[in-house]
């Protein structure tokens, strides 16, 4: 269960919220819904703690995440607008140095076959550089069914993606609720029915 | 010392001490700056060897002491910034910092007026005037860190992490250049070392030091006070204020009067 | 241990795929020392007097050229996102990130160091001292650095930023290196300012890892 508590963040003294809070459980999709500049990204980058809050706390199974970084970083997936790969190595590179990075360990096949459904079969070896903004996405994308992680947390994670990639992305969505996981997402354009069932969470813009 | 500090945490009551303080920084400041000047310039005692061009000290040491003073009390303020995650903390070192740099300023100003006599050059790289240029340097990166910034939250801790580095850095700084001086130009003598100080001398020194102290701080809480209510402007108290000093103004003014009659 | 050889490995990686970034801070220090023998005197005994200082100085600069790719790529692409949020030690991860940096862009420039010496006409106890001093200094130029370049890496144009932050920290180590190598020339013993320069590289590499970290934290907010 993730749970926020009276989050206030302001952005170039402009409060872009103030006393929110926020619970997610279990096999729960919340949709952040929001116009430009309301603060959505700000928001998710709090939940993971990547930038704190002015005031407020972020609790992760009742426990301030500040506090036991390393319990609830087992437990997460961020994937934000940058997509954390490096340019100038490969899909297959980028994500085994990853998965060491986070403590992760996954058979070489595995790898393999995750590239191959998100359809880079062939590009493996390419240096990300050279693959399209969508390829791009799909390589970080790929986390997902890499990380055994209970919390996503997906800021924009359908921009750049063609129509099988948006769905791919849905149905992995709502399986991942259907497992027990909990999402914390964006998106400009409304989710599909693919995606399952979902809670929408309204930030609005304040002046 | 906690309990009584922690509430100028809050931005309205820094602001409030900021208020109560600064017309006696500012009093304090007139009183011992022209006690101390007139006293050092007209009345103390001529310098057996240098006549009266010594007298510029009364103007160079005290801010030569503070901008070293002002430098330290930034990373102070920036530590506390740091621990306790106090905003104003990072809007009191922004604001101590173009006043330490200006004190830098006049310290190396009157150094090299002080110098023309004394060496027959505006500027010799002598090592504590070296010092204070390196401390200028570090001054100016400090503000203009804090301005590249949009976000001034952002800013405030980058600059104070940069002011930190630099306060480790002032003594490193200022026995290397000391000692690079003794290296160089060994023969020569530094000016401003003066091993005794007649006491008739000495008090406008120290009541001009004082002097330069409320000042700095009559400056920093003015600053500060502005730093908030810009950064606070859309804070309700900071509103009340604006409105309460409009209604205040306009009591009085003949404007009502027009609005009554219309 | 393995992980962080992982990011070294990493680091060495892509420093290596781009190799005109390694290679572009080098030839402006070849030709920013080539500018003083044509701008001061070509004469040897005024080269070998200011040689020292030129080579010092030349370093700084390109040190600060070469030093704004430290976090910049990580920082753009998002990697330090993920680096952040992998529950890694923030403080170990930049440590070994300044140690590949240092390796791969201050190991070329002491491979550089005989030819900088016979430009400027360096004794052969003076080359000594300035690649002892240079071992010492550069990993306290690249420690130091890195805290500034945290702290700048999400501003569009850091990079005169970066040296304004930077230049007056350098200019304790440029006092004692240039003096340490003044001090051979003279075939007086150096090692006080060795032992400075020592005692300063000690310093920050036990308190410059947190502030990179903590820098990093900054901008990343």
């Amino acid at each position: 269960m993730l749970e926020a508590r009276g989050l206030t963040c302001s952005k170039q003294d402009r409060t872009l919220f103030e006393g929110l809070s926020l619970v997610v459980k279990p096999s729960e999709l919340l949709y952040l819904r929001g116009p430009n500049g309301a603060g959505k990204t700000s928001l998710l980058r709090i939940l993971t703690g990547l930038s704190s809050p002015d005031s407020g706390a972020v609790l992760y199974n009742g426990i301030d995440i500040s506090k036991d970084k390393t319990g609830y970083y087992q437990n997460l997936l961020y994937l934000g607008h940058k997509s954390g790969t490096n340019g100038s190595l490969s899909a297959l590179d980028n994500l085994s140095f990853w998965l060491a990075q986070h403590n992760v360990s996954v058979p070489v096949n595995t790898l393999y076959d995750v590239l191959e459904k998100v359809g880079l079969v062939g590009l493996e070896d390419v240096p990300v550089r050279y693959l399209s903004a969508g390829q791009q996405r799909r390589v970080a994308l790929s986390r997902l069914w890499l990380k055994p992680a209970k919390v996503w947390i997906l800021d924009e994670p359908f921009t750049a993606l063609d129509v099988k990639g948006v769905h791919l992305l849905e149905t992995s969505m709502k399986e991942h609720v259907s497992r027990g996981g909990l999402i914390i997402t964006t998106s400009h354009q409304p989710l599909s029915e693919t995606a399952g069932e979902h809670r929408v969470f309204d930030l609005e813009y304040r002046f | 010392m906690w309990k009584w500090l922690h509430p100028y945490a809050k931005t309205e009551r820094a602001y409030q001490l900021c208020l109560t303080l600064q017309p006696w920084f500012w009093v304090g400041a007139l009183v011992c700056l022209s006690i101390g000047t007139v006293w050092g310039l007209a009345f103390a005692p001529q310098d057996y060897q240098q006549g009266d061009s010594f007298r510029i000290i009364y103007i160079h040491v005290p801010s030569a002491i503070l901008s070293m003073g002002t430098y330290v009390a930034m990373a102070i303020a920036a530590l506390v910034g740091m621990v306790w995650q106090w905003r104003t903390a990072y809007m009191s070192m922004i604001a101590m910092a173009p006043i330490g740099a200006v004190m830098t300023f006049i310290a190396l100003f009157t150094g090299a007026a002080w110098g023309k006599p004394m060496w027959g050059a505006w500027w010799v790289w002598d090592a504590r005037l070296t010092s204070e240029l390196i401390l200028l340097f570090l001054y100016m990166g400090v503000i203009a860190l804090y301005g590249a910034f949009e976000d001034k939250q952002q800013a405030g801790k980058a600059a104070g992490v940069m002011a930190l580095v630099g306060v480790v850095n002032i003594p490193i700084i200022h026995y290397s250049v000391e000692w690079w001086n003794t290296l160089h130009q060994g023969a020569t003598i530094s000016k401003f070392d003066n091993p005794s100080i007649a006491p008739e001398m000495l008090w406008p020194l120290l009541i001009n030091l004082l002097g330069f102290a409320f000042f700095i701080g009559a400056v920093t809480t003015a600053r500060l006070r502005n730093e908030i209510v810009l950064r606070e402007l859309h804070r309700p108290w900071v509103q009340a204020l604006a409105t309460e000093k409009v209604s205040k103004q306009t009591s009085g003014s003949p404007n009502v009067n027009l609005k009554e009659g219309s | 241990m393995s992980l962080y050889q992982g990011i070294f490995k990493r680091d060495m990686q892509v420093a290596f795929k781009q190799k005109a970034e390694l290679v572009q801070p080098l030839m402006f220090l070849l030709m920013v020392v080539t500018l003083f023998p044509l701008g001061v005197s070509p004469s040897p005994d005024t080269l070998q007097r200011i040689g020292p200082g030129v080579i010092w100085i030349a370093a700084i600069l390109s040190s600060l050229m070469a030093m704004e790719r430290l976090f910049r790529d990580d920082f753009q692409d998002g990697s330090l996102e993920q680096y952040m949020l992998s529950g890694m030690p923030l403080p170990a991860v930049s440590a070994v990130k300044v140690a590949a940096h240092w390796l791969v862009s201050f190991v070329p420039l002491l491979l550089l160091s005989p030819l900088l010496a016979m430009f400027l006409n360096l004794t052969v106890d003076m080359y000594i001292a300035l690649v002892l001093t240079l071992l010492l200094g550069t990993p306290l130029l690249s420690l130091i650095g890195a805290i500034a370049v945290g702290l700048t890496v999400g501003l569009q144009k850091g990079g005169v930023l970066l040296a304004l932050l930077l230049i007056p920290v350098f200019i304790p180590l440029l006092i004692f290196a240039t003096s340490a190598v003044d001090s051979a020339a003279l075939q007086l013993p150096y090692h006080a300012q060795l032992a400075i320069i020592a005692a300063m590289l000690l310093l920050a590499a036990a308190f410059a890892p947190f502030a990179i970290a903590y820098s990093l934290k900054v901008s990343q907010n």
